[in-house]
Order: C-alpha cells, then structure tokens, then sequence
C-alpha cells in the first residue's frame, strides 16, 4: 500500500476566482435584499461592500493559469511548487466554481491532479490523482484549517471565498499603505458561517478604486492575530477583470511565509464541463 | 550475490542507456515539446530470517532502480504520447533483474470520445489493503509483495464521457505474465514458479481480452461496474515434471464486478465485489470498509486516518483449481500519519489478520522527502503467528525491512 498524504493535495485552489473581482459597483446590495444575520447599519454597509467586491467575480466563463509557490521559514530558507489551474465558473450563484490543480513539481510529486467541484452550503466534491498508481480517488473535504501542501495557506483560505460563508460588518475607512502603496480603502471584518473554520474572524481591506481585497488579516480561534495575507500586482484582463498575481501570506505566530506568483491568465480557453470530470485527472500534464 | 552474466548483459546495457537518456533528455527535450523526467533509486531489503526454502539466498538484497518519463502533447491538446521505460537490477534474484515498458502508448483526445492505443496502465477500486476489481493490468508481483507495481498492458482503449457517466471498452489483444521471484529469491513457496507458462487456451499469450466500465457519481456516491472475459491475471499452479518447480496455468475467466464509495464529511466508505467463473465452481469475493481522518490533531496541521477494511472470499482453496489468496476471510485494521508538512512526510502502519485462525501479515511504510528532489522511503513486512494451513506460511521466514532512496529529475 502507498502511503499517500491525501489531505495534503486536497482541495483545489478555486485560485482564479480567489480574491480576484470584477468592479461591477452599481450591483449593490438593494436589489436583492439583505441577509438574515444583518440586523445594524454596520452589518448592512460590510455586506454591500463584499457583495460588490464579490459579485465583480463573475463572468470569466473559464481560464488557465501557471503559478510558482515559493514557501520561505523563519531562517528565509526557501522551497518552491510549480502548480497549474483550470478553471470552469459556475453557471448560476447556485452551484460553486469547478478546478483542477495540476502540481508539475516537486519531481516526485509531477501529475499529481486534484480536480474540485465547489458547493456553497455542502462540502466540495473533490478528486485526487495519484500518477504512481494511475489511481484516482474521491477525497474527502471536511478539512477546512489544516495546510495547503505544506504552505501557510489553508484549504480555507481558497475554498471559502464565497460572500455569503460570511457575516459581515463595516469596520471603517481609510488611507492604508498596503506593499508600499498608499491607498484608500474600506476596512470589513467577517465571520465565518462554515463548520471546523479555524478563524473566529477576519479583517479585510477593500480598496475603493478598483474595489479588490487588498489585504486580509486572520485571527486564530482563541482571537489572536494569526496570519496576514496580501494581494498585489492587480492586473485588469479585457472587460474589467481583475486578478492579484502576487499573494504572500505571513504567519505573524511562527515568522512562516508562502508567495504565490501566478503568470498571466488566459481566459475563454474553451473548457467544458466534460473537462471537470475525474475521468480527465489522468491526462493532466 | 551477482545476476547471471546473461542477465547483467541484457539489462546493464539498456538501463546504462536508460539512465543516459533520462540525463540526455533533461536538457533537450523540453525544446521539442517534450517533458522529460525520471527516476533513479537505490534500494536494500534486509530479511530478518534465514530462508525457509532450498536455494533461496542470505540475507541482504539489494537494487538499482531506473524510470524515465517522457510526456509529449500537441499545441491544440487532442495527442499526446506517454512513454515510461522501467528497469530493475537485482543482487540476488535473477528474476528480479528485469525491464518493462510501465506506459507507452498515443491518446486522441476527440470532442466525445478518447482513445488511446499502446501500453497502458489502469487503476480500478476504492479499498486500500487489497485491489479486488482491478484487472487490466498484469502484478509485477517480483516487485513487491502487495500487487501495487503493473506490467504495462498492450490495449485499444476508448472512452466516452456522458452525462449519464463514463464508459469505457477495452481490447486487450496481448497478455503479459505474471513475474515471480525465482529461485535465488525470498518471498516465495518452497518451489519457485520457474516453469513456462501454460494456457487454458489454444491461442496462449495472443487471446484477445475484452472488457468494459460504467463509472460515475452522485453526490456521496461513485460507483463503477465492469465485466472482463479473458486469460485472469492471476494463475494457478501445477508442479513440474522434474517436482522441484511450477508452472503457472492461465484460465479463462469471465469476471464482474462492483465498486462502490460514499464520502460525507470525514469519512469514506468503501466497497468491492467480485463474481468470477473459470476456476473451478463459480465464486464470489468481497472487500470493504471505513476510512476515518481526525483533522488538524497538532498545531502544525497533522492528520491522522483510521482504516478498517473487511475481506471474503469463496474461491476454492486448492491452488491447482483457483489462484491461492490470503484474504478468504480477513480483517485489515490500520493507520495514516500526515505531517502536512513541506517534505510530505506519512507514516502508515497496519495489519491483516486472518479471522479463522490468527496468522497476521503486518506493515509499516514511512515516507519523506529531503529538499527538491530525493525521496526516501522505509518499508517493513512482518508476519504473525502464523497457522501452517495459511496462505501466508510460505513467506513466514520473510520478514523484511526496505529502505529505498530515488532521486527524482
């Protein structure tokens, strides 16, 4: 029997749809009524805030992209992964994004292929093949906290990034200067609503010019600041698309950092639903 | 112990060659479309035991292992080619000494169907301490004793995904041998299946194989069904003229089964069924059971699975009539360490044991890796208070520690 560490592949990275938006600003939270936590002027103002950050992900209908993930420890001590990503958007606000993660390196690890179906309320559907034994297996993702591959980021860190797995609340506004940029943004913290989150909340800063999550901050289950992600090098693909290519995300705990480069995206690439099924995770690579 | 000077000239010169290619191609093949990769490890076992049987060597095996993996597509994505060229070379065991072509095969990848046509390798199941349903591909059983390393399969493969699933037919137009160890080696009954090959049928190793699969998924749930009629994988035996060795004989069988696993939240639920008829009176086997992972158990981020895993099976024990197994009636009780760490670090540990009278066939395998590209792994096998009558007192003496290191390109 291989021992293989399922969980450590589980997961796909819904990563073209992760922190990345479309600035649509005038789909505002009025036409479509407020959720039942809101019950203050401050939880109203949060929400609209994500929801037109968050509905400015829609409509990119399938992409590709390659992406360099370089873990560094507290010595700066480096090792890095080579990853690619499909991925299919969902067809309406009912159904979650489809993926597949394609890992290229570690050289022992290269066609490795996680193949993901995102669900808003249920657990995802997830998939993993092994290429040592031409074997494909449904993996189960209940693990929402534990690491990515070994990285700073959490399976939850990509998984749940849908507005509404979320209470929100409007914090304040201001000029921060986030990776040496000065910027006025719009500080909203969140809540998680999923089961075994391993957050009691977060803190995001949404800028108010393009409208994208500029930095997150993570707070551990006992309240203390546990990780600090930021989102830079926005770049806008045709019809106001925006995607950050650099992320890198701090353990502020143990002086860890995990960067996440991606390379530049392409859209419309003609992928289908029949690309999502676990029959195509043997022919990845 | 050395390999027969026969031996070492039919391997040493193709896995020098094997071994050149793979240094050769890393450089350029990436140019031409090619990703080029590979392996090369080395590899000591260690038996706790003398042997049990006559002509089996000391104590100490050790191996050279060589793979390469050459992977080409076209631009639009609709070809690709796979070659993966494989060799072992063995201290002791000169049937352990050996070649293959683990995949080698073209893909045609159309709007409703894909095809592929070559060597293949095919993975069927969902249990993890035996693979019952899965059949396409021949065990490299002189590998290791877990019947996880292939003998790549001569096949026409095609696939059509629907939205009602996925169907699969294959033609299976050329049969590989199952490898044995040979004399020299450990791991075997007291004679070595040396002998030629025989065959139910007249057309021997060239009977064309058929088979087919149904795969799909509803919600929890994924369910495969298939059907194979042609030479089984695994044969039986019948003893030499001279008494000192055997010959393995391939039957024709005709088998169904099913596999079945439902996942919700941290477990998984598994089941495999076959029915088999072709060795004697028709029968039928069962593997089944649960995997549970406790999430997070350090503060790093570790996981720790629970398995439990349930064998039946109603051949006959004769092994002249039906290929012997030692999981008639068996309990496989395990677990799964995961760091989650950078080096993908897992320990896993566990036991089968023979619910009728006790003999136990235990494991432990540890794995990590050590910078970018070398992987270490450590394997031990040892068997437990053995009944005589069991299908594991052959190998009772063969306990084993494996350490094998591979450096990947």
């Amino acid at each position: 029997m291989k021992t293989v560490t399922t969980n450590l592949w589980r997961n796909a990275l819904l990563a073209t749809a992760a922190f990345a938006a479309i600035a649509t600003p005038s789909a505002i939270a009025q036409d479509i009524g407020l959720p039942d936590w809101v019950d203050s002027d401050s939880e109203r103002q949060g929400y609209e805030i994500a929801m037109r950050s968050d509905n400015s992900d829609n409509g990119f209908g399938d992409s590709r992209v390659e992406a360099r993930m370089v873990l560094r420890n507290a010595a700066g001590q480096e090792t890095s992964r080579e990853l690619s990503f499909q991925t299919l958007e969902r067809a309406d606000n009912t159904v979650g994004d489809k993926s597949v993660v394609v890992f290229h390196t570690p050289a022992d690890v290269e066609g490795t292929a996680l193949l993901s179906h995102a669900r808003i309320l249920e657990p995802d559907d997830q998939w993993l093949y092994l290429p040592a034994l031409a074997r494909v297996r449904r993996i189960s993702s209940a693990n929402k906290s534990g690491p990515f591959v070994g990285s700073e980021f959490a399976f939850e860190d990509f998984t749940a990034v849908e507005l509404n797995k979320y209470e929100h609340n409007y914090v304040s506004s201001g000029d921060v200067e986030i990776g040496g940029e000065t910027m006025t943004v719009d500080i909203v913290e969140r809540f998680p609503r999923y089961e075994n989150s391993g957050y009691s909340r977060q803190v995001s800063y949404i800028d108010q010019d393009i409208y994208q999550i500029r930095r997150i901050e993570f707070f551990d289950r006992r309240g203390d600041l546990l990780k600090t992600l930021d989102l830079a090098d926005y770049r806008e693909y045709g019809d106001g698309i925006w995607r950050a290519h650099v992320l890198t995300m701090t353990n502020r705990q143990t002086g860890k950092s995990t960067e996440l480069v991606y390379s530049d995206y392409e859209f419309g690439v003609g992928l289908s639903d029949n690309d999502f099924v676990r029959g195509v995770l043997e022919r990845q690579y | 112990m050395l390999p027969s000077l026969r031996t070492l000239r039919s391997l040493v010169l193709p896995a020098l060659i094997l071994a050149a290619v793979i240094i050769l191609a890393q450089s350029t093949a990436r140019a031409q479309g090619w990703d080029a990769g590979g392996s090369a490890g080395g590899e000591t076992r260690i038996f706790l035991d003398d042997p049990a049987w006559p002509g089996q060597a000391d104590d100490v095996q050790s191996s050279i292992i060589l793979e390469g993996d050459f992977r080409w597509r076209s631009e639009d994505r609709r070809h690709q080619l796979v070659v993966v060229p494989w060799a072992r070379i063995d201290s002791t065991d000169d049937e352990r000494t050996h070649a293959d072509l683990r995949e080698g095969f073209y893909r045609y990848i159309g709007d409703t169907f894909t095809l592929e046509t070559g060597l293949i390798k095919v993975f069927w199941g969902v249990t993890e301490s035996r693979h019952l349903v899965d059949i396409i591909n021949q065990t490299d059983l002189v590998e290791d004793s877990d019947g996880e390393d292939k003998l790549g399969q001569p096949a026409l493969r095609l696939t059509s995904q629907r939205d009602w699933g996925r169907l699969e037919f294959f033609v299976l137009p050329g049969f590989r041998e199952r490898t044995f160890p040979g004399r020299d080696g450990r791991l075997r009954g007291p004679l070595p299946v040396t002998e030629a090959p025989l065959y139910e049928h007249a057309d021997e190793e060239r009977h064309v194989d058929l088979a087919a699969r149904w795969s799909h998924f509803l919600g929890d749930w994924d369910v495969g069904l298939a059907a194979f009629h042609g030479t089984d994988r695994e044969p039986v035996f019948t003893i030499s003229d001279s008494g000192d060795s055997l010959h393995p004989l391939y039957r024709i069988i005709t088998q169904v089964s099913a596999d079945v696993q439902l996942t919700r939240g941290p477990w998984l639920w598994k089941g495999e069924a076959i029915v088999r008829e072709g060795q004697g009176d028709t029968f039928g086997a069962f593997s089944g059971g649960l995997e549970y992972t406790f999430y997070g158990i350090t503060a790093s981020g570790a996981d720790f699975g629970v398995l439990a895993e349930y064998h039946l099976d109603g051949r006959d024990s004769d092994p002249a009539i039906a290929p012997p197994t030692a999981f008639d009636n068996d309990i496989f009780l395990g677990g799964r360490l995961a760091l989650n760490d950078i080096n993908d670090t897992a320990i896993l540990g566990g036991a089968v044991i023979d619910t009728e009278n006790g003999s136990t066939a235990a494991l432990i395998e540890a794995e990590r890796r050590f910078g970018s590209y070398i992987f270490l792994e450590l394997e031990g096998r040892f068997t437990l208070n053995v009944d005589e009558r069991d299908a594991l007192f052959p190998v009772d003496r063969d306990d084993a520690l494996t350490l094998r290191l591979t450096r990947h390109f």
